[in-house]
């Protein structure tokens, strides 16, 4: 009887995996079958005017860099002082909590925020709205990885420093960061590719727009909320250019974590 | 130079803070209007942009005098007057209803004084119905009472059942297949499966959620429908499509966890004769339970505030779902639709959601760090 059960419990979490494993294939080879028979040249020279994609994938992009630009040094510089300058305070601790509640705040209300912040008071979306609200996104990402990279670093290395008399900034710029930097890197890398791909945030921040621009201050290209946009239309063509866009993007977030992964395996090895 | 930096990590540190008490009060500022509005009815009122006959002007504001003074005008048309400044009292905090309603008893001003108070956004949409009122004062009250006040009425029942009923649903959908692929990666699979499967588990937990929600429209919501019946865009479809979404998530974590069990304990249970599923339910479980529970009630904070994966597949549409294959809304969806083209009102009500939302998710994930995974640190 005993083995009875276990041979039926071990059946069926074997069955549940393999479901679940099938689900999530099935997702991704209709999601490969579906975009590469809409990618052609032509999505990549021409804007979302001319039913391509070029607008659309730069503006995504700008707008991701722009938030690791904005995002990167708070999110750093805030995991530094929780490991090294706040001696595991209360308050570290805290910040540390809130910033992991952060990190799960539903997205979409980081986009109403931002809105309220931005948006509102200028009148009209703008792609630094945009970029503000994925840098907000971002920053407890960061802050996370950067404390745990920096509490890897073994104490000796930063004894050394002090011993020969660096300042504490000089320390941690030159020996702890150094050793740090791989960690902080594919952290940074990996958050990067968490951001592209978020949505809800740039809805109604950034807009969207259908042509090629490099103009900030006003409504900005983007892929996520273009697929969202075109997905629900009617017409057969658009949707196919929301595939490939779908395709592209997923392939990016993919390429980038497996790049993240190869990296650290490299490392520790 | 060193203080100096010091200082900065310290207020980039403290940024976070103020990041999320700053949604905090802007949601709140926001939402404040609506809160007057509705109150906290709003949570269970299940009507949406309806508009409804306002018996008497006082329930534009929040005080519950309005009953006592809607009374007065249908019992007795001819104390007009008196009623009139019972509604003065109650609104007694608007001066410009105050005095358009004092002065509106005399019918030849009532038209000048509605070009006053015009300019006042806030009583703008009273003020010309007392006039009307005033005009018609002698006449039937209760008749012009009932057509011409309407106002249009907001309540978050339906939106908050849906995001609720959506979340609860897939997480029954998710949880034993994720146990399952966590015991099948951690306890079942030989190395060589386990490794790469688990690869693939964590990749599919980055792909983003909109991707998710195309093909649950395009694929798995035809699908549903052509099983269960129904439409291809239900509550059934949007928490089957969540639950896939959070499966990687949550499997991945819960694995985490059970591999923290030392193999000490694990071979002392075998050597015991124990079978693989006593190890698991005995040894394992007990072991990497706040770990288990604690990955399970992220997975929740994620479904609760998850916008694009249902927002394909729900349907939109402000009903409560009588059955499993009916469309309905949740909070976010309802963020992602109506956003764009709201002004005035609307969006204070859809602030007030926002920040009911933001509310349940930072109360369930905080409870997940404070009791669950606290010790992991």
């Amino acid at each position: 009887m005993r083995l009875l059960i276990n041979k039926l419990v071990l059946i069926l979490s074997t069955l549940a995996a393999l479901l679940g494993i099938g689900f999530l294939f099935w997702i991704l080879i209709t999601l490969s079958i579906k975009g590469i028979s809409a990618i052609n040249l032509h999505i990549f020279t021409a804007d979302l005017v001319d039913n391509g994609l070029r607008n659309l994938l730069f503006g995504q992009f700008v707008l991701a860099l722009i938030a690791v630009v904005i995002g990167v040094p708070i999110g750093m510089i805030a995991g530094i002082y929780l490991q090294e300058y706040s001696y595991n305070s209360k308050y570290a601790q805290f910040i540390r909590n809130l910033s992991d509640v952060m990190m799960s705040a539903p997205s979409i209300v980081i986009g109403t925020f931002v809105y309220a912040i931005v948006v509102n008071p200028i009148g009209h979306v703008s792609g630094w709205a945009g970029a503000i609200a994925l840098a907000i996104m971002m920053i407890p990402i960061v802050v996370r990885t950067t404390d745990d990279m920096l509490g890897l670093v073994p104490t000796e290395l930063r004894e050394a420093g002090v011993a020969i008399g660096a300042p504490k900034y000089k320390v941690i710029f030159n020996i702890i960061i150094k050793a740090a930097k791989v960690g902080i890197m594919t952290g940074i890398l990996l958050a990067f590719a968490r951001i592209i791909g978020e949505t809800a945030p740039l809805l109604f921040t950034s807009g969207n727009s259908e042509f090629w621009t490099t103009d900030l201050n006003n409504e900005f290209p983007s892929l996520t909320v273009a697929i969202y946009n075109l997905a629900t239309m009617p017409n057969e063509e658009l949707v196919n250019i929301a595939w490939a866009g779908a395709f592209l993007l997923t392939m990016f977030v993919l390429i980038i974590n497996l790049l993240g992964r190869f990296i650290t395996k490299e490392k520790t090895k | 130079m060193e203080s100096l930096f010091k200082r900065l990590s310290w207020i980039s540190a403290t940024t976070i803070l103020l990041i999320l008490t700053s949604i905090f009060v802007v949601l709140f500022l926001y939402a404040k209007p609506a809160i007057a509005e509705y109150g906290l009815k709003f949570l269970v009122d299940s009507r949406w942009g309806v508009e409804v006959s306002q018996p008497t002007k006082p329930q534009v504001s929040p005080s519950t005098k309005s009953s006592a003074t809607k009374a007065t005008p249908t019992t007795t048309p001819k104390d007009d007057n008196i009623a009139v400044n019972d509604e003065d009292i109650a609104v007694s905090d608007e001066d410009i209803a105050v005095n358009d309603e004092d002065i509106a008893t005399d019918e030849n001003v009532a038209v000048n004084d509605e070009d006053i108070a015009v300019s006042d956004e806030d009583i703008a949409s009273q003020v010309p119905s007392s006039a009307d009122e005033a005009i018609t004062a002698d006449d039937d009250i209760d008749i012009d009472e009932t057509s011409k006040h309407t106002k249009v009425i907001y309540g978050g029942l339906v939106p908050i059942v849906g995001t609720i009923l959506t979340t609860i649903l897939a997480m029954f959908f998710a949880v034993p297949i994720a146990m399952g692929i966590a015991i099948f990666l951690s306890e079942i699979a030989p190395q060589s499966i386990a490794k790469p499967v688990g690869i693939a588990i964590e990749l599919l937990a980055a792909i983003p959620s909109i991707i998710y929600g195309m093909w649950g429209l395009f694929y798995f919501g035809p699908l549903v429908a052509s099983v269960f019946g129904g439409s291809s865009v239900s509550l059934l479809v949007a928490s089957l499509v969540l639950a896939i979404m959070i499966i990687p998530f949550m499997a991945s974590l819960t694995r985490d966890s059970m591999n923290t069990t030392p193999n000490v304990l694990k071979e002392s249970a075998y050597a015991m004769g124990a079978t693989k599923f006593e190890v698991i339910k005995d040894v394992v479980f007990p072991y990497a339970k706040k770990g288990i529970i604690g990955s399970m009630i992220l997975a929740l904070g994620r479904a609760l505030g998850e916008t694009m994966a249902v927002a394909f597949v729900i349907g939109g549409v402000f009903t409560f779902p009588k059955s499993l294959t009916d469309p309905t809304v949740s909070i976010p969806v309802v963020l992602a639709n109506s956003f764009a083209e709201s002004n005035g009102i609307s969006l204070n009500v859809l602030f007030y959601l926002a920040l009911i939302l933001f509310i349940i998710s930072f109360a369930v994930i905080s409870f997940a760090k404070f009791y669950f995974l606290r010790d992991k640190k």
